[in-house]
């Protein structure tokens, strides 16, 4: 199955290897892995998407904590998400076709960023279907794809699941549940993040 | 050179006061300050600015002959002590040596420390004079790593790497400073240069609601079998492993790097269990119904065939790294945590239970196992490695610390060295890395000098690194080596004469006159052809002054058994045969000299 990662890392040097490297690793392939900035400063959010059975999400996130970098994870694949993903594409298009690009960019909800004289740019964003179904339209339509580019999944939880609020959760006192000599804090995040995968 | 007489300590007020001091010499006072004692290292170009500086510290140097050496020397002083080791290179060569000790670390899980040079960072990336990417080429096999080219970074970064390196699951972590950062100069200031608290693993949990489900399946289980790995060691939790296995009189198999974490002599230790574990271990561990797997992590060399391991056993996996639950085998409840601190909470809620009926089924099971195992054959004139473990565990009263390679002679030791105590085996484990014995040995006697170490290795994995005689040598350190010598690459003969129709292609081995090989670095020796010999050869090693080598020419063809070929079944074992264990093999390496020619 596809699996989607929120991994929220530290923002140094080699970060990124060290997370890619662990798939290679576990002879897993990414499908898609974007990086940018988060809402903490010095702190990476990246979105991993990897296929891989149903049973290895638990062995993935443990690997990724040991990672001495990596901060936070999360398996967003098991929750209510937003996914999205941004597309440009550069289709060949004189004056003759555009008036019929125009027309498929406005069912798309798509933009049209560039206009030269023999192509345009479209601009799309969205789910994976979403992309792939106007990229279908135009290979059938004939049209000619010159260059296409795609971000790769961005994922976030529905909901007040956010990094700010699971260190709001590590605030609270351990409950009674949570009773290993002298560790309960780490035994109540433990819960947490762990969740659904017992 | 032994530095420890060294009258040019680092004034002990750099501590309290900061202090500017060049890169180099923030290195070793950093060490130093995290108690360091002992390093192994090789100078070199891209490091010579910090050896040009170690002087002024009280710190031993331990001169190896190749980094390799300096990686598993660190590794044994690690494993004997639970202190963490430090190896020093060079940039290129000197650090990609030290490559194959870092990942027999990390597979061991065993705190290191490793400082390498590195060019200066005006010329990285250029493919400058002994330029490699080591941080690159040890990704995956260290726990964490570091490329330094700022004098101010060094401190902090080794400090953390000391509370990454023994924390949680230990393991190697590995320091890249260039050149120019040891050169430059920076305000030294240990206190500042403290390391958050280390974050434990987020997803550790052995909430109560676990505790209470493993003791409710401990309480209702016929035929327990705790399983003891390496894991009790470096919890500390010998105590609480000895308790739980008392107070509800449950047997005990150890896994190879568990041996010693629970009394040999104990009435509940079953022995080692796996490929070559004893028939009647891997037996009850088949027919048991609950497995307790403490530290471990049901490594291919204990399971056996996966489709086949316990099916009748719910297991319990106590477990400190999160990423071992379920990996190889699927667990009914799994408490990750530290063991001691997990057996602690677990404990109070247990019976005490008097006897056992699965204990007298397991007695039974031994059989006839007795009878054929070699210590009770008839001595018929041959020199068998078994004989030699035996009677090296019969003089030394178990209480050698003993470093082995990875072959025939590491598992007739596992068989017949009976390891009373935690930490007196060092062995190479998960890596099965030959060539690792010597080192290891030195790194232990390093660490523990009032204690008895020896070397036990094969003819071939005494050569990878038989160079290290040299620093036993300049070093005077006194340990003794049994080469257990068969004229083969033994294990591999072995697997050939089993799985490829005794086609010993490239196993039979030509080596030097080990004796005269330790005589050529001022070493003493003598050479054993048959059991008396050997006893007293060992008492001979163990009177001389310095060290001493005993080449023992055991049996060419002997083999280790029981054995479970890869990928049967665990209680589908070779037995030992009955009478004549060599009875089906003829075939002698045509290149050595046999024991029985003589």
């Amino acid at each position: 199955m596809l699996h989607t990662f929120v991994a929220l890392v530290e923002n140094k040097p080699g970060v990124l290897t060290r997370v890619a490297s662990l798939f290679r690793r576990l002879n897993i392939n990414i499908t898609s892995l974007t990086v940018g900035e988060s809402e903490r400063s010095g702190v990476s959010r990246m979105t991993i998407v990897a296929e891989a059975a149903v049973d290895r999400a638990h062995r993935i996130m443990a690997s990724l904590y040991k990672l001495e970098n990596v901060l936070e994870v999360d398996d967003v694949g098991r929750h209510s998400a937003v996914v999205r993903e941004l597309a440009i594409v550069k289709v060949a298009a004189g004056p003759k076709t555009r008036a019929h690009l125009f027309e498929l960019a406005k069912v798309f909800h798509a933009r049209i960023v560039d206009l030269a004289p023999e192509s345009l740019m479209l601009e799309i964003t969205g789910g994976a279907s979403k992309i792939e179904g106007l990229v279908q339209v135009l290979v059938e339509s004939d049209y000619q794809i010159l260059e296409m580019a795609r971000t790769g999944r961005m994922a976030m939880r529905r909901g007040q699941h956010t990094s700010r609020v699971l260190d709001a959760l590590r605030e609270v006192p351990a409950t009674s549940e949570s009773t290993l000599a002298g560790k309960p804090k780490h035994t109540a995040l433990g819960k947490v993040s762990t969740e659904g995968h017992a | 050179m032994n530095n420890s007489d060294n009258a040019n300590h680092a004034d002990p007020a750099i501590y309290s006061h900061p202090t500017r001091l060049t890169g180099a010499e923030t290195l070793w006072a950093t060490l130093v300050g995290e108690g360091v004692r002992d390093v192994f290292g090789y100078p070199g170009g891209a490091i010579l600015p910090a050896y040009d500086a170690l002087r002024k510290f009280p710190l031993r140097h331990i001169l190896v002959r190749h980094e390799q050496g300096a990686a598993h020397m660190a590794d044994g002083y690690a494993r004997a002590s639970g202190r963490v080791g430090v190896a020093v290179a060079t940039s290129g060569p000197g650090a990609t040596n030290m490559v194959t000790g870092i990942a027999n670390a990390m597979m061991d899980s065993i705190p290191l420390v490793c400082i390498t040079g590195q060019v200066s960072s005006t010329v990285l990336g250029t493919d400058a004079f002994q330029e490699v990417d080591i941080t690159g080429i040890t990704l995956p096999i260290t726990k964490h790593n570091y490329l330094i080219h700022r004098a101010e970074d060094i401190a902090p970064a080794i400090r953390e790497a000391f509370l990454i390196a023994k924390s949680g699951r230990p393991g190697p972590v590995l320091i890249d400073i260039t050149k120019n950062a040891q050169q430059a100069s920076a305000i030294f200031d240990f206190a500042a240069a403290a390391p958050a608290a280390y974050r434990p693993h987020p997803m550790l949990r052995a909430d109560a609601s676990s505790i209470r489900d493993a003791a409710e399946l401990l309480r209702s289980a016929k035929r327990p079998v705790i399983l003891a790995g390496h894991g009790i060691l470096q919890s500390n939790a010998m105590e609480q492993v000895r308790a739980l296995a008392e107070r509800m009189q449950i047997p005990v198999a150890c896994t190879l790097l568990g041996l010693g974490a629970f009394p040999a002599s104990h009435p509940l230790n079953l022995g080692m269990m796996g490929m070559h574990g004893e028939s009647w271990v891997n037996q009850a561990i088949q027919q048991s119904d609950l497995l307790l797997a403490c530290g471990m992590r049901f490594d291919d060399r204990v399971t056996g065939s996966l489709a086949t391991y316990a099916l009748q056993a719910k297991k319990i996996h106590i477990e400190i790294d999160p990423s071992e639950i379920g990996k190889n085998v699927p667990v009914d409840v799994a408490l990750i945590g530290d063991l001691k601190e997990v057996l602690e909470v677990l404990l109070p809620a247990l019976p005490k239970i008097k006897s056992s009926e699965w204990l007298q089924a397991i007695d039974a099971m031994k059989g006839d196992a007795a009878v054929r195992d070699i210590q009770n054959l008839p001595d018929d004139g041959h020199l068998y490695a078994a004989h030699v473990m035996h009677d090296l565990w019969h003089a030394t009263s178990g209480n050698a610390i003993i470093a082995t390679d990875v072959g025939q002679h590491q598992m007739w030791e596992a068989q017949y060295y009976k390891h009373e105590h935690p930490r007196t085996l060092i062995t190479s484990g998960g890596l099965g890395t030959m060539g690792f014995a010597l080192p290891a040995a030195i790194g232990a006697k390093i660490a523990c000098p009032d204690k008895e170490v020896w070397v036990i290795a094969g003819d071939g994995g005494f050569q990878m690194t038989s160079p290290e005689l040299a620093t036993i040598a300049q070093e005077k350190i006194k340990v003794n080596l049994a080469v257990i010598n068969n004229g083969y690459l033994g294990m591999v003969r072995q697997w050939q004469e089993r799985f490829y129709d005794k086609n010993y292609e490239c196993t039979p081995l030509l080596s030097p006159d080990f004796v005269k090989l330790a005589g050529a670095h001022g070493i003493a020796g003598a050479t054993a052809r048959k059991r008396p010999e050997a006893v007293s050869a060992i008492e001979a090693a163990r009177k001389h002054d310095g060290a001493f080598l005993i080449d023992f020419r055991v049996e060419q063809e002997d083999s280790v058994y029981p054995m479970v070929p890869a990928g049967a079944a665990l209680h589908e074992m070779i037995r030992r045969p009955k009478s004549d264990p060599l009875k089906n093999n003829q075939r002698r390496n045509p290149l050595v000299e046999t024991a029985s020619d003589v």
